[in-house]
Order: C-alpha cells, then structure tokens, then sequence
C-alpha cells in the first residue's frame, strides 16, 4: 500500500511556530490513507522536542483508528521528550472515537488554541 | 468503485462474493479493489444511503465509521496491504412497512444490515477480539469500534474463500432515529432501546 502523499491529498498538514510552542493544524479527513502525512509532520516538529505541541484538530470532521493510533504514537513520543501534548478544537464526530477508545481522558483535550496555549 | 449488478459476473479470478445464503437481494451493492484510497467514498456512501433510510446523523457516521473500520481491517490484515484485492460491500435494509417513497417504496429502514467479504487470508472468527483498553498503544482498536457502535457483529469464513462480516445498526425507538425518520409509529418497527447486542432475527 503506498503510503505518501499521493493518496492524501485530501489532508493537508500546517505547522507554525507561537510563543514557544509548535502548533500543528490538519485540515482534512485523517484516515488509513492520509494519516501518514499527519505522522510525518508529526515527527518532523517532535524531533526538535518542542516544550509544547498543540494540535489543532477544528478543521478535521473525520478521524478513523488510523488517525487515533498516529496520535497515540505522538502522545507516546511526547512523553518520551517531555512535551505537552495538548489537542484542541474537536468536532463531536471525532471526540466520539476518542470516547469509544477511552482515550478522552488520556490526552489532555481543550476546547480552543487560546486554552491548548495555556493562556 | 464498481457497482455490482446481479446479474452480471466480476472479473475477480475466484467466484465473486454472493449474496449471504438464506439471504434478500442487497438494495446496494458494491464491489472496490482493496486500496485505502476508496475508503472515502464509500463511508460517504453508506452514510448517505443510512442517512436516506431514516437514520439520524450520529448513527449514519456510526454506520459509516464501523463500515470505515472494518474496510480497513480487510486491506490491512487481510490482504496484508495489497491494493487490487476485491471487496464487495452489501446493504440489506430492513424496511418499515407503511413508509412510502417517491416510487412507492418503503423508505425508511428499521435497520440496516451491511455485509462486507473478501477473498484475504481466513482467521478463526473466534480470535477476533477487542483488545484490552486500559493498554495505551496505537493500533488494534478497528474491531472495538465496530462492537461499541453497531448492534449486531458476527465474522464467519466464506466457504470458497476469504472472511464474511455481517453488521447490523437498528433504530432505536427510544433515540431519535425515529423522530428523524418521522415514522410517527412509536417505534412500533423499530428495535427497543436495549437491541444492542440481540442477535437479528
């Protein structure tokens, strides 16, 4: 199964730099075929073992176990580095899947970015 | 994706997927290679078609999540990631009688029954689990997703080859499914509140 970007072109990935912290936006669906390229970019910014790294997931309806394992893989990474791991910004559909899987209450979730911030 | 016409053969190399012994005609039916690409389309199919039998919107993203799921799981493990595998995917609504559509039809479903087979690697049904939640690690959650939001879960082996899946999402009379429906029958079609779980008849 191929695995880049060629197949998720649906999601696309922004990341940003803001008051100390790395702040990651996916804007898509993140599923078996594009969660790769959310894990890419996810690696990419953890390798700098930033203090804080906000997920902005407002821009994303739909989230399958694929997307549920890359975080879960970020959130195992985060720790490692001791990072601040925070999600934000979750749509009903997705912060269903968190709730099925019981990991709502492992990662820290915020309602928006000004809270994942910590301000 | 190929829509499957009854009537007609496949090209696959080995008998295409038939209709489940003892079983109606699907109402859809669809047949994709085994490439994640066509995950999207057809989780907005099925909840499109969920979403027109009556469905409200948090069951047809249920539906359409656990369909999602258990693709997945064919391409992944199944097929071992190999993209031009066959998969045929059936719905089998479970109609409301007294309901009509613009043909004439029933329209509105008292569940929906989704079929998924293929021709990967056979596993003992009995092996399929969940896996332990309270061990955080990525993966191994598709089958537990299925189990918490569909009724009904069974796996079988096909007796050519490859796995059989059989689904089932009732309407609730006590949800609001059947406030979206407009059934305005009490839920007298629909499962009780309690369906989950309960074999189909």
């Amino acid at each position: 199964m191929p695995e880049n970007a060629n197949n998720s072109a649906e999601l696309k990935v922004r990341s940003e730099k803001r008051d100390g912290a790395v702040l990651i936006i996916p804007a898509g669906e993140i599923d078996l075929t594009s969660s790769p390229t959310l894990r890419v970019e996810l690696k990419r910014v953890q390798a700098d073992k930033p203090a804080r790294l906000v997920i902005d997931l407002s821009a994303v309806p739909y989230m399958d176990s694929a997307g549920v394992a890359t975080l879960v893989e970020a959130m195992q990474a985060a720790r490692k580095s001791s990072t601040k791991l925070v999600l934000c910004g979750m749509q009903d559909k997705v912060r269903s899947i968190f709730e099925i899987s019981r990991l709502d209450t492992v990662f820290t979730i915020v309602h928006d970015q000004n809270a994942a911030m910590g301000n | 994706m190929k829509p499957v016409h009854q009537s007609s053969s496949t090209s696959s190399t080995t008998p295409a997927a038939s209709a489940p012994e003892g079983a109606d005609r699907p109402e859809v039916r669809i047949q994709i290679t085994s490439n994640p690409l066509y995950l999207s389309g057809t989780r907005e199919l099925v909840a499109g078609v969920s979403r027109r039998l009556g469905f409200t919107e948090e069951s047809c993203s249920q539906i359409a999540l656990a369909v999602d799921e258990a693709l997945a799981n064919v391409i992944r493990h199944g097929y071992l990631k190999a993209p031009d595998k066959p998969i045929w995917i059936s719905l089998y609504p479970t109609k409301e009688p007294g309901s009509s559509g613009p043909f004439g039809d029933s329209c509105q479903a008292c569940s929906l029954r989704i079929v998924i087979e293929d021709e990967a690697r056979q596993v003992d049904p009995s092996v399929i689990k969940s896996r332990d939640l309270d061990e955080i690690r990525p993966g191994g959650l598709g089958v537990h997703i299925i189990k918490s939001v569909m009724d009904h879960v069974e796996y079988v082996k096909r007796p050519a080859a490859g796995m059989r899946l059989t689904m089932i999402k009732h309407r609730s009379s006590s949800s609001a499914d059947c406030a979206a429906s407009g059934s305005g029958n009490g839920g007298a079609c629909c499962a009780p509140a309690n369906a989950k779980d309960r074999p189909h008849a």
